[in-house]
């Protein structure tokens, strides 16, 4: 992988993290392909081989799908969420390509109070290149926070 | 109510009548009436939830678990049975069992390395008979110690159509006199003999009172309201041919509906959670095939009284375990299963359709929410209540859902265990 590619990967990463901390939820299926995959996973399943996610979402139609729930029809106390990602770790490249992950955490601010750790993990990715730059084609998500604390409304 | 001398209840709770469609906000905030609870209906005379028998599949596997806020442990032992002990070593008190699940032979406290059987049976004490040193024998238990009067906690295991109760009070009414003949019609619909296989689990903390999601799953009221998708897409709404029915003594219920139409329908879509123009990018949401053994019915919930709620929404079925930690919260765990003789499509469904549930579904996302902000609201003002009277101040059996009366059963059953 040479120093251009690897630029528009961490710039992936990073545009995600702006996008999902922006509040601005139709940013978030643009960083996917048509035909695509995103998972919210506990780590318990995960790693135990149970095909359950806490979101399980097979198309950006899905993705889209879910922004119109947060703006329209899912109830939630608002809040802010700032994501803070890790250097992208490339797995491997090849095939058109390129698999890596990396470490977030999630920060929750709720009106009125303290900033508390949301959720953590990491993603398990697949990035290919398309004539409008690098999507994502498979995020998996997986997550180490045994407990939600209530609700998660919004993606990771 | 007054209060007489004789009462031992930690403070006095107004009720507003002798019945139940006001209800008191201190039932949810009183850490005195949080521990009775706990005693007279996680630790009496009630069979809680432990797990699927599918979880621990075979010989020396486990899966720790709570009875109430208690650890305990469900285990397969040698013999093929379920055995429930409580996590805690008979010697010196430590919760010793730490993973979550496994597979052993036996358990061993780490602390002074007591041993146990699958069974709960005490089998190993170092230095039992002491240890000889220099010809002479220093310390060991007294002469008279037991093994047999040492052993774990064992709690009484009552297993049906692969899901497993335990109860620490071992004189305790059989499970099916427990649900009664109506529920238990409905738990052997889902539960019919079929193997069950696991998909996952989903935890979430809902800081809110353990009783409010039994109430939110007893009232029927809500669903078309709050919920956009249920009220949208005909999934649970008002006008769904629909039936309420308890056990005698009110603590159970299931609500059972069929899905109607979709789309406008009179007084019952004309609330802002319904979106007329609503459409899914992804249909597949929904891609819902009816299953031979619904028997008609749709969507069936049953509330089990204290500990668990079974869903079967569609092709999304699950067991959805309280786990109460205080007054003011409650773990909420859901396990998702499937049945041995599905076909992938069927499992891709059910996976799919488990995004309208959980802590983040299109649908129950919204009910941890609201738990949430009731509890808010109950702590700021005790002395206030709430108020259940749609359907009536009566409690019974409904042929529609536009009722509260689930709710008010509830609440006669808690009264007369409490004395309160």
């Amino acid at each position: 992988m040479d120093f251009h590619d690897y630029f528009d990967l961490t710039q992936l990463y990073a545009d995600y993290a702006a996008a999902v901390s922006s509040g601005d939820w139709d940013l978030w299926p643009e960083f996917f392909t048509e035909e695509c995959s995103y998972r919210l996973q506990p780590r318990e399943n995960h790693e135990r081989g149970f095909p359950l996610a806490t979101l399980f979402f097979e198309s950006k139609g899905m993705l889209k799908d879910r922004v119109y729930g947060i703006r329209e029809t899912l109830f939630h106390d608002p809040y802010y969420q700032r994501l803070v990602v890790g250097t992208p770790l490339v797995r491997k490249v090849g095939g058109g390509r390129i698999d890596c992950e990396a470490n977030y955490a999630v920060f929750r601010t709720k009106l009125s109070t303290e900033t508390t750790v949301f959720n953590v993990g990491r993603t398990i990715d697949v990035v290919v290149r398309t004539p409008q730059g690098l999507k994502f084609e498979s995020r998996l998500v997986v997550y180490d926070s045994e407990l939600i604390p209530n609700a998660i409304i919004y993606p990771i | 109510m007054n209060e007489s001398e004789t009462t031992v209840t930690p403070k006095h709770i107004h009720w507003e009548s002798t019945g139940t469609s006001r209800i008191p906000f201190e039932v949810y905030t009183d850490a005195a009436i949080h521990s009775k609870e706990l005693d007279r209906f996680f630790y009496r005379n009630h069979w809680c939830y432990v797990g699927l028998e599918a979880e621990i599949p075979n010989i020396g596997d486990f899966k720790r678990t709570v009875v109430g806020e208690r650890s305990v442990i469900m285990a397969r032992g040698e013999d093929g049975g379920i055995n429930v002990v409580e996590n805690i070593c008979a010697h010196r008190g430590m919760a010793f069992c730490r993973e979550r699940h496994g597979n052993r032979k036996e358990f061993v406290c780490p602390y002074h390395q007591w041993s146990y059987t699958l069974q709960g049976n005490l089998q190993g004490v170092p230095f039992r008979r002491g240890v000889k040193q220099e010809g002479k024998v220093n310390g060991g238990m007294p002469a008279d110690f037991d093994p047999a009067e040492h052993g774990l906690n064992k709690l009484a295991v009552a297993a049906r159509g692969g899901v497993v109760f335990a109860s620490f009070d071992h004189d305790i009414e059989s499970l099916e006199d427990f649900m009664g003949p109506v529920i238990l019609e409905y738990f052997d619909r889902l539960f019919n003999g079929r193997k069950l296989k696991i998909l996952g689990y989903n935890r979430q903390r809902i800081p809110g009172n353990w009783k409010l999601m039994q109430e939110n799953i007893k009232d029927p009221y809500h669903p078309g309201l709050l919920h956009t998708w249920f009220v949208t897409f005909g999934l649970w709404r008002a006008d769904n041919k629909s039936r309420l029915v308890m056990d005698r003594l009110h603590r159970h219920a299931a609500m059972i509906s069929t899905r109607g139409a979709a789309g406008k329908s009179g007084q019952v879509t004309q609330v802002s959670s319904f979106k007329e123009t609503m459409q899914l990018h992804d249909p597949r949401f929904l891609d819902i095939v009816p299953e031979p053994w619904w028997g008609g019915p749709t969507a069936v919930m049953i509330t089990l009284f204290p500990s668990l709620i079974l869903q079967q929404q569609v092709n999304s079925v699950s067991t959805r375990h309280i786990q109460p930690d205080g007054h003011g919260a409650f773990n909420f765990v859901w396990t998702h299963f499937g049945f041995e003789d599905d076909t992938e499509e069927i499992t891709q469904r059910r996976l799919r359709q488990a995004n309208l549930f959980g802590p983040a579904g299109f649908v129950s996302a919204d009910d941890g929410e609201v738990i949430e902000f009731s509890q808010q609201a109950f702590e700021s003002r005790p002395l206030h209540h709430t108020l259940v009277e749609q359907g009536g101040r009566e409690v019974g059996d409904t042929d529609h859902m536009v009722t509260e009366t689930l709710i008010r059963g509830m609440y006669e059953y808690w009264r007369k265990v409490m004395e309160i």
